[in-house]
């Protein structure tokens, strides 16, 4: 395998590599000038009106509008980048992890207290697609 | 002459920050993690360095898409904490050591490792938090501190031969600076977890516990270990153990284990930690 491949088949994972975040720049960056209150409150009081500033594509508009935090990630979205915007909205990492995952927060939360995700079972996409 | 006498190594979970802050560190969920932390405390605060080298990565604070060094070494006098979007941290603003600083910033730079040269920076979690569990809540921390921040968001991150070499070259950086100082070097995030995507929360607990012994017993074998393994085995976010190889490098080849502590859970995260002492 090449190494792309090696990296392409580690499932559910996603590699911040120099073409996502081409692909993800203004996402991103939107992202970071909620570090700013007075961004936070603007873009609280008209979230699609304040999004008009970044040259983003529609499905990025759309991702970031439905919190669809997957569908960042898919488009370019890094997680570091991300908590801007799910702290704004007071969510922890541990929440949105959560519902990147599709569990309950509970479910999550007690994985996490059993030792968190068996690595085995969880390397390649072969055993996902094994698993069904 | 100056002289680096120990090395430390601990995860930075932001949540570890929220639970000291917060006053939450005897919570049951919370208290066994402080407590694998206090002979830690105990055993800094006698050894009383006068400077922290602390290696850690900017979590998108400091550094956004807008310019990304692989390695940035603060040069600065003061560093204040960063609001991350939730108002930075109650802790003492961070005083540096520029001469020292400069002086290593100097010497690496002749031994080809191009670091970036910072004189202007806020410092997030990733420096913060080991800093509180080291040294607890105090007024003004206890000793100056030198951040080097290390890209390992953007991908590729430095690899982990050229983070133990560059802790090399730090290392004989420190033993030319002519003047006597203690100095501690911290590396700092890991161990595994991924906080992204289907597979978050992922643990390794055998891969952590291997990358602990090998720290003493085989860090070239550490060093050889390529990305793609560290993302695979550790998590997309446990890539940052890299860092952990420069702390190993700036130590002697038979430095020695004498603490370790592992916890899982911090949030979505495996806690590692360990202190590894040169032979005096």
């Amino acid at each position: 395998m090449t190494l792309q491949q090696q990296f392409d088949d580690i499932p559910g994972t996603t590699l911040f590599d120099a073409q996502r975040s081409r692909q993800g720049y203004h996402l991103n960056m939107f992202c970071m000038s909620l570090m700013k209150a007075e961004n936070r409150a603007a873009f609280k009081a008209n979230e699609a009106g304040f999004l008009e500033q970044f040259p983003l594509t529609p499905a990025q508009r759309d991702a970031i509008l439905k919190r669809d935090w997957n569908g960042m990630i898919a488009l370019g979205g890094n997680i570091y980048f991300l908590a801007k915007l799910f702290s704004t909205d007071g969510l922890s990492f541990q929440h949105v992890a959560a519902l990147m995952t599709g569990s309950t927060q509970p479910e999550y939360a007690q994985m996490m207290l059993n030792g968190g995700r068996c690595a085995d079972g969880n390397r390649s996409k072969s055993e996902w697609q094994q698993r069904g | 002459m100056a002289d680096i006498i120990a090395g430390v190594a601990t995860s930075h979970v932001p949540a570890i920050g929220a639970a000291i802050d917060l006053g939450k560190t005897q919570e049951p969920y919370w208290q066994p993690l402080f407590k694998g932390y206090e002979a830690s405390k105990k055993w800094i605060a006698a050894v009383e360095p006068d400077v922290v080298i602390l290696v850690y990565n900017d979590h998108a604070s400091a550094f956004s898409l807008e310019i990304i060094p692989t390695f940035a070494l603060g040069c600065a006098a003061e560093f204040q904490p960063t609001d991350e979007g939730w108002g930075p941290r109650p802790v003492p603003a961070v005083k540096g050591d520029p001469e020292l600083a400069w002086h290593i910033a100097q010497s690496v730079i002749l031994d080809e490792f191009d670091l970036t040269i910072v004189n202007n920076m806020t410092v997030d979690h990733g420096l913060t938090v080991p800093l509180s569990l080291m040294f607890g809540q105090p007024k003004e921390w206890p000793c100056r501190v030198i951040p080097l921040a290390v890209n390992v968001v953007q991908y590729p991150p430095p690899t982990g031969n050229r983070c133990y070499n560059f802790g090399k070259a730090i290392r004989k950086a420190v033993e030319s600076f002519d003047k006597d100082l203690k100095v501690v070097i911290f590396g700092t995030g890991g161990m595994s977890h991924q906080l992204q995507g289907p597979r978050a929360g992922l643990i390794n607990r055998e891969f952590d516990t291997r990358f602990l012994d090998n720290l003493t017993r085989d860090p070239q074998a550490l060093a050889r270990m390529q990305h793609v393994e560290y993302v695979r085995e550790a998590g997309s976010e446990g890539i940052e153990m890299v860092m952990w190889l420069i702390m190993r490098g700036a130590l002697d080849d038979d430095a020695k284990e004498i603490y370790r502590f592992y916890h899982v859970p911090a949030s979505n995260t495996a806690v590692g930690h360990i202190i590894l002492e040169n032979p005096r």
